[in-house]
């Protein structure tokens, strides 16, 4: 049984915390693949996740939204509250937990309809009926996105007809119409074009006053550059569940990390 | 935010009524997928009851068996008519499957990307024409050449088991060319890279490879061939006595049912309907077969 | 024989099966063609039959085969996609679904004319329709239910599994997931294997001999009901004193049922990069 040491530095609070997670234990099955989290998300902040392939970072993301119900035969052990109220507690609807905290994947997914139709699918949901509100969520949310220039006149054209980079943040303006108070996004980046990559973390700066951003990402230059707090997951050896090893803020983790392992990584000597 | 969305937003701390929408929505799934099973229990139900007289009057076993049917004196022997339907299915069998099977291989190992796009639609092409027009073309093409060359009428089982074999061709092409196409590239692969020619590639490793799915097509090719009413019914004439060769008219059990069912009444409908009781377990066990050699497989 | 010259001659052979076949086809369709183009005209399409030897045109024929093959459309959508839907969206795998598949493949297998004494037994006597286009379509439901059940089946499991991701992520119940996301993307599918269905019924002639009148009428509501095209070929194939109806007959038929087959397969093919 590994002793989960994770280090947080002090820090000067940014904002209260939007999630609060302790002592957090994730199993698929019989596999415990993630012990002992214990973290606070901060509001109006962007918190990157970082550390090498399979440790864990995704699952813990993907708890937040409780995702991983979806997944047969997956528990959750622990504590894990959004604004106070506890995720996971009896009688919670995820649907209901899904709707505050949206969630972007790896690979863009618009649906095979037209650019406002993949927009306008979360307001419908939530009841949003009439044309005029709904023409201005759509606008509002592709503006948020960084797309709305380059999509205002083709909004009837099938989402898949664009780029990967421009599918993206699409699937981010479609997330951005519920007006989630918190966006996970699962390696966002990693199938898409520079451009877009910059596109993607310009708009994250602009909307993190409102909507609380966790990244998961591989590419540190990216944590380094976007991200006001790090989390340094890691796996040791495998067949032993994940931890998170270090968390604090993005200039002391990458500059002055505590842990030596975090040090590694950040160094580039494994992962 | 508009006021729509801020009030959807509120995280509710006891579960929704969704749960019971769900619930009930998955029960309303449900029961239209339960409208198989109660088609299958009410052709059951209904055929069966209809049928029931004939097999409590006059015993399966003489039903089956009997050998002589002659409904105007209300004998009701239905031996001759199961014999003719074998002679058509084995017969349609044994003419369509090479010519399927053959189609396949050529579609799913020889055949370009331009060729099979020839090919692969004219098969499903075929699939789609309705039986009744296979038999009119029976009818107004075939019989005269038959007539012609066997100096009969050109009604009989050879007439039948050519429309018949070929209108079979699509089912069991079709699923051949899947169980084919199925088969791994790398096992084709490997025999190649051993210096085999492509037949005996064909021959050695790819048709054994999907024999399973070769027979699964083949059991319903024959399903098929069983229980064809129509274009069986026009070319085959019909003479509900036993067959007296390939070229003479030959009873079959589909077709009898429909040439008697205008007018039959009272015992004679009923023995019809025993009929079509008889058809009807006896494709169930096809579908049953079909089954169990997929399982034998593996799959 | 060396190995070579066997290759050769099996490659040879299997040129020939495949060949046949074309020419099978072709040859059907072209007699059909080139005999019925005479007997077809517009005055062919749009009067009646006239007479013992139904002389003069098929109109109330073709009509009333349309007009079944819709009714039965109707009635299998709805069921046999949900039903669909219930199979890959709802159901726990075991025993109960088991015996849904095994009794749609039963369905799928039963003669054409066991179909159609079921139908005459149930539709016709015991519930009191009588010969109608009511009768019709409710049998020509089950012949159509299984092939419509299968072809939505494929569908939804074609459709990616992150589409549905993106539409959970966004906080969306199973069912809207289902009904907004997964179904239309599923669509093209679904279309394509009603319309194959149709194409199936429309030709279908055991099952309608015993649930539709062969009386030339106009079928004006579900209760009423006339003779359709298959039917007609069939008699007037029998009696063979007007062939030229008949192949005109014939002809109309197969441009409705391969006109449906193409627009089935044009649907797929457009729809095939999604």
């Amino acid at each position: 049984m590994l002793e989960t040491q994770h280090h947080h530095h002090t820090h000067t609070a940014a904002g209260e915390a939007k999630i609060h997670v302790k002592d957090l234990n994730f199993w698929y099955g019989d596999f415990n693949a993630l012990t002992g989290v214990t973290v606070d998300i901060l509001k109006g902040a962007i918190t990157a996740f970082i550390g090498p392939s399979g440790c864990g970072k995704s699952t813990f993301l993907r708890c937040m939204n409780r995702m991983n119900d979806l997944i047969p035969g997956t528990r959750v052990e622990g504590l894990m509250t959004l604004d106070g109220e506890d995720i996971y507690g009896q009688g919670v609807d995820p649907v209901d937990v899904r709707r505050r905290v949206g969630m972007i994947f790896q690979q863009p997914n618009p649906f095979p309809q037209s650019i406002y139709d993949n927009v306008a699918y979360g307001p419908r949901l939530q009841g949003v009926k009439r044309k005029n509100e709904l023409d201005a969520i759509v606008e509002d949310s592709l503006k948020r996105a960084n797309l709305w220039k380059e999509v205002k006149d083709i909004l009837g054209k099938s989402g898949l007809a664009l780029s990967g980079g421009q599918q993206q943040r699409l699937c981010i303006a479609r997330v951005l119409a519920v007006q989630p108070e918190v966006l996970l996004m699962d390696e966002p980046c990693s199938a898409i074009d520079p451009t877009s990559v910059q596109k993607i973390e310009d708009l994250m700066a602009e909307i993190k006053d409102e909507v609380t951003i966790v990244i998961v990402t591989h590419n540190m230059q990216q944590a380094a550059r976007v991200s006001d707090f790090t989390a340094f997951f890691l796996q040791e050896v495998a067949g032993e569940p994940a931890v998170l090893v270090e968390y604090g803020r993005t200039s002391e983790v990458f500059t002055s990390p505590c842990d030596r392992r975090t040090e590694d990584y950040i160094t580039g000597r494994f992962g | 935010m508009s006021d729509t969305q801020q009030s959807a937003n509120k995280m509710r701390l006891v579960s929704r009524s969704t749960l019971a929408k769900e619930t009930a929505l998955a029960t309303l799934f449900f029961l239209c997928a339960f409208v198989a099973v109660l088609g299958v229990a009410l052709i059951f139900l209904f055929v069966g009851w209809r049928a029931w007289p004939v097999f409590s009057e006059v015993g399966i076993g003489n039903f089956a068996l009997g050998r002589v049917w002659d409904a105007s004196n209300e004998v009701y022997g239905i031996l001759p008519l199961i014999v003719g339907s074998v002679i058509v299915t084995l017969g349609a069998l044994a003419l369509g499957t090479p010519l399927a099977v053959g189609t396949a291989v050529f579609l799913s190992e020889i055949a370009s990307p331009r060729v099979r796009s020839v090919v692969r639609p004219a098969v499903e092409l075929l699939a789609g024409i309705p039986s009744v027009v296979y038999g009119f073309f029976g009818i107004v093409v075939l019989r005269p050449i038959v007539a012609e060359f066997s100096g009969g009428t050109g009604f009989g089982a050879f007439t039948a088991w050519v429309i018949l074999g070929i209108m079979i061709v699509p089912t069991i092409a079709a699923l051949s060319e899947d169980a084919l196409r199925s088969v791994p590239d790398g096992i084709r692969e490997a025999s190649y890279a051993m210096g085999a020619t492509t037949w005996q590639t064909i021959y050695k490793v790819l048709l054994p490879a999907a024999k399973i799915g070769i027979i699964d097509a083949t059991i319903l090719g024959m399903g098929r061939a069983i229980g064809e009413t129509m274009a069986v019914l026009m070319v085959v004439g019909n003479a509900p006595v036993f067959p007296e060769g390939i070229f003479s008219p030959m009873p079959t059990l589909t077709a009898q049912i429909a040439l008697n069912m205008g007018y039959a009444s009272g015992t004679h409908r009923v023995a019809l309907f025993g009929m079509a009781a008889i058809l009807f377990m006896f494709s169930m066990a096809l579908v049953a077969a079909v089954r169990w050699v997929s399982r034998l497989g593996g799959e | 024989m060396g190995r070579r010259a066997a290759n050769n001659l099996a490659l040879a052979v299997l040129w020939i099966a495949a060949g046949t076949t074309v020419v099978i086809l072709f040859s059907i369709i072209g007699y059909v063609v080139i005999n019925g183009i005479q007997s077809l005209s517009w005055g062919f399409i749009t009067t009646w039959p006239q007479g013992v030897n139904a002389e003069g045109g098929i109109a109330p024929i073709i009509v009333n085969t349309l007009y079944v093959t819709g009714l039965a459309m109707l009635f299998t959508t709805p069921i046999a996609v949900l039903a669909a839907v219930y199979l890959t969206e709802y159901a726990v795998q075991g025993k109960m679904v088991d015996t849904i598949r095994f009794a749609a493949d039963s369905l799928a297998s039963v003669p054409s004319i066991v179909m159609g004494l079921f139908g005459f037994a149930l539709f016709v006597e015991a519930l009191g329709w009588g010969f109608s286009m009511l009768a019709g379509a409710a049998a020509l439901t089950f012949l159509m239910l299984p092939i419509v059940m299968r072809a939505t089946e494929e569908a939804i499991r074609s459709v990616p599994r992150y589409i549905r991701w993106g539409s959970y992520g966004m906080g969306a119940t199973k069912w809207q997931t289902v009904s907004r996301a997964v179904l239309p993307a599923a669509a093209p599918r679904i279309i394509t294997g009603i319309i194959l269905a149709m194409g199936r019924a429309a030709g279908e002639t055991a099952v309608v001999l015993y649930t539709v009148t062969q009386a030339i009428d106009l079928a004006k509501t579900p209760m009423q009901s006339g003779r359709v095209m298959p039917v007609h070929l069939y008699l007037l194939a029998m009696e063979g004193i007007n062939l030229p109806a008949a192949y005109g007959t014939a002809l109309v038929l197969m441009i409705l049922i391969l006109g449906l087959n193409m627009i089935a397969r044009w649907i797929s093919k457009r729809y095939r990069k999604v």
